[in-house]
């Protein structure tokens, strides 16, 4: 079969495409409008049979996506960063709603500082909504992702609406070859939406998303949705399947990769992944025993395939492309509450936060996270959290503060990165940050 | 929806049917539920109720409902929005003939004056900019009433409210949300009161077989948030009409027309002094200074308006 040149969210927009979506409630936003755009076209030349509604937020537009997709018809929306927490209100209440849909979320960096570029703080504000979420490397992992999203949030076991999240700029403008599924296979795997009994027609009048009094039937219908999400990881795995048998290519809810013999493990999501892999490659090559480990599906949250994989290695480096502000990692976090009291837990269990805002993970850095690693093996002491950032970094910043006016006050103490060898590697990464600074720039006299 | 237009004449016209059931959790005297009581009657069941928070989110609580029909809650900003996905879902499913036309439904919007005038201006502004076929009903009792009468958009002026209490009350001006909606064109637009049944049954009427964006506030005397007694709703409901603190009107074709004309318009006085939230401007002495102004803004607005 052949293969085009797609951006993520080319590849994302041939999802809805081919999954005949019925109707697309939008809202622009960088970097996802392309998706949007892409639909509208295919929309006006008439080779794609969906309505789509321009609308005045992502707010509006979650409930209009929420709202038809309760009222019987196969819904696709898109969104990103900003436009994801303008929206979070009604991920909320659409995912109790149990409202059957998919949303592509191209993630980016939160404001403040106002930023186009990617990073999963957004997505992972999410987390806890209801949405299901599955994290893609590549632009085939993409189109795939979303044709697998369907099945899985209309599974009446499920009934889960779910967010197929896409790297910023590093999936979404980013060309990859791609196999444009053949219509009619997809059809075979996703066949027509069943509403059930989600509709509003005229002859059975039903009430949907009424006010409960009191705890105890909240709690009821708090439960019953998570544990319809929990419920969701082996439907996933069916549905996975189907689709490996299908059209021949596998997801499972978690990627490993040389993480059988693996002492130390990466363990992280997204485009970066890829990265990882290329790092796990020549680390083998130098002879270390380094594997990776990359999250497909977060929520829900693949707890025991995870613990599974991770089962008497050495050490684990999670690297984590979020911040949670006054915590840290939020995968690695979560990673320790799933590891924690298992049988073969991996005694290390390190955090490193990068890639935010775009800022990319050189190789280098890899390279470092495992001697890191390896060093605390030998010694048996998880290393503190370390903020990945580098000597030029600082200094870049410290030019931009210079011309902004500024008194640096706070210092990153700084990794330097040599050329791509595997182990010039040594990481300092403590933090001294007494003083509060931001992008406020300070006007010249 | 009916294909032949119901006529009302006289009080006797109005629908002997009631839709809605009794033994809901609103107020004594709310005057909301009695406008909407009027308004399900002339619309009928097979309607689907978008609501947003507020009082009347109270109506349907889990495993009951007062109503026949349908009813979606969304959220407080954004029951437009519900509006417009339920309305397109039910235009595709009809379209691609997954159901027929016969299970199509009226798609109502039910929101407070809160969420009107504030929050959800801005999905309401989007339907109407996209033609969408609906019609929103707005209760208005001037304040946060579910939460226990903070001063909202549709706060008038001069008022206490729970987040007003001072001496003067609230001192800003309510909002003119008809003349926000008409900025808008739609197709329809009228105030409406529930102590005037008639009046609201001929408007609710016209509104079934106009398409697009129809919109009503229902002017919504409120004993609890308004301090007095129950039992005086329809009195304080007529007062404001007479007083012509609350002009029933309908905008049309670009064309404002009032529907009900004052003989001989009452003092406001005569309105403001049946509501606790109003004590202020009378005792211990009068506020003369805000009772004119109040007063001279009724004169001022009754001086353009124009009639059939």
């Amino acid at each position: 079969m052949s293969k085009v040149l797609l951006t993520g969210n080319g590849a994302s927009a041939w999802g809805a495409r081919l999954a005949r979506a019925d109707y697309v409630p939008a809202f622009p936003i960088t970097p996802q409008t392309e998706i949007i755009e892409t639909l509208s076209k295919w929309i006006v030349d008439g080779d794609m049979d969906c309505r789509m509604v321009n609308m005045d937020s992502e707010h509006s537009m979650l409930t209009a996506a929420g709202a038809a997709a309760v009222t019987g018809v196969r819904v696709f929306t898109a969104t990103s960063s900003q436009g994801l927490l303008y929206a979070m209100e009604m991920l909320y209440s659409t995912a109790g709603w149990r409202a059957p849909f998919v949303m592509a979320n191209v993630s980016r960096g939160l404001s403040a500082p106002i930023t186009l570029e990617s990073d999963h703080n957004d997505i992972l504000a999410a987390r806890d909504s209801g949405f299901l979420q599955i994290h893609c490397a590549t632009c085939q992992d993409i189109l795939d992702s979303t044709l697998i999203a369907y099945r899985l949030t209309e599974d009446p076991r499920v009934r889960l609406p779910v967010i197929v999240n896409l790297d910023g700029f590093y999936l979404s403008f980013t060309r990859e070859p791609v196999e444009i599924p053949d219509t009619k296979r997809v059809d075979e795997f996703i066949g027509p939406y069943d509403p059930e009994n989600e509709r509003f027609t005229a002859n059975v009048p039903v009430s949907q998303a009424v006010a409960v009094l009191g705890g105890t039937p909240y709690s009821y219908f708090r439960y019953e949705t998570h544990l319809a999400a929990q419920k969701a990881l082996e439907v996933y795995d069916e549905i996975a399947e189907e689709f490996a048998e299908k059209f021949g290519r596998h997801y499972p809810s978690i990627e490993t990769y040389q993480c059988d013999d693996a002492d130390s493990v990466f363990v992280m999501m997204g485009s970066f992944s890829t990265k990882a892999k290329e790092a796990v490659n020549q680390l083998r090559k130098a002879g270390k025993k380094v594997g990776l480990l990359q999250y497909r599906l977060l929520r829900p949250y693949p707890a025991k395939a995870i613990s599974h994989a991770l089962k008497n290695k050495k050490a684990v480096g999670v690297i984590d492309q979020n911040i949670s502000i006054g915590k840290g990692g939020v995968l690695h976090t979560e990673l320790a509450s799933a590891l924690y009291g298992q049988t073969g837990a991996p005694r290390i269990l390190a955090s490193f936060i990068g890639g935010l805002g775009g800022r990319d993970i050189p190789i280098q850095e890899f390279f470092k996270i495992v001697d890191t690693l390896e060093e605390a093996t030998k010694t048996g002491i998880t290393p503190e959290p370390r903020l990945l950032f580098t000597s030029q970094e600082m200094e870049e910043v410290r030019k931009l503060q210079a011309i902004a006016n500024q008194i640096p006050t706070t210092t990153i103490d700084t990794t330097t990165i040599d050329t791509a060898t595997v182990d010039t590697a040594t990481i300092d990464t403590t933090i001294d940050s007494n003083n509060k600074t931001s992008t406020t720039q300070r006007s010249t006299d | 929806m009916s294909e032949s237009q119901d006529v009302f004449h006289r009080m006797k016209d109005l629908p002997t049917e009631h839709l809605l059931g009794g033994g809901t959790p609103m107020c004594a005297g709310c005057g909301g539920l009695q406008a909407i009581h009027e308004i399900y009657d002339v619309l009928g069941e097979n309607t689907v109720f978008v609501n947003a928070a507020g009082c009347m989110t109270m109506l349907a609580n889990y495993p009951y409902t007062p109503f026949k029909g349908s009813w979606f809650y969304t959220a407080m900003a954004s029951a437009p929005a519900g509006a417009q996905g339920v309305r397109d879902a039910l235009d595709i499913l009809v379209e691609k003939k997954r159901i027929s036309k016969e299970e199509d439904l009226n798609v109502v919007v039910l929101t407070g004056d809160g969420s009107a005038n504030g929050m959800g201006l801005s999905s309401t502004s989007g339907t109407i900019e996209r033609n969408l076929d609906y019609l929103y009903v707005c209760y208005d009792n001037e304040g946060y009433g579910n939460t226990g009468q903070q001063t909202s958009g549709g706060t008038p002026h001069g008022a206490k409210t729970s987040t007003a209490k001072g001496e003067l009350g609230f001192t800003g001006y309510k909002k003119d949300l008809f003349s926000i909606w008409a900025s808008h064109k739609p197709a329809y637009l009228a105030t409406i009161i529930g102590s005037e049944p008639l009046d609201l049954a001929r408007k609710i009427e016209k509104t079934k077989h106009i398409t697009g964006p129809k919109l009503v506030i229902a002017f919504s005397p409120c004993p609890t948030g308004w301090n007095y007694d129950p039992k005086e709703s329809v009195k304080v409901g007529k007062l404001a009409v007479k007083t012509g603190v609350w002009p029933l009107k309908e905008y049309i074709d670009g064309k404002v027309i009032h529907t009900i004309k004052h003989k001989k318009r009452l003092p406001v006085e005569e309105y403001l002094k049946t509501q606790g939230r109003f004590d202020h401007l009378f005792y211990p002495e009068r506020n003369e200074k805000i009772l004119k102004d109040i007063q001279d803004r009724i004169d001022k607005y009754w001086e353009t308006a124009v009639f059939t």
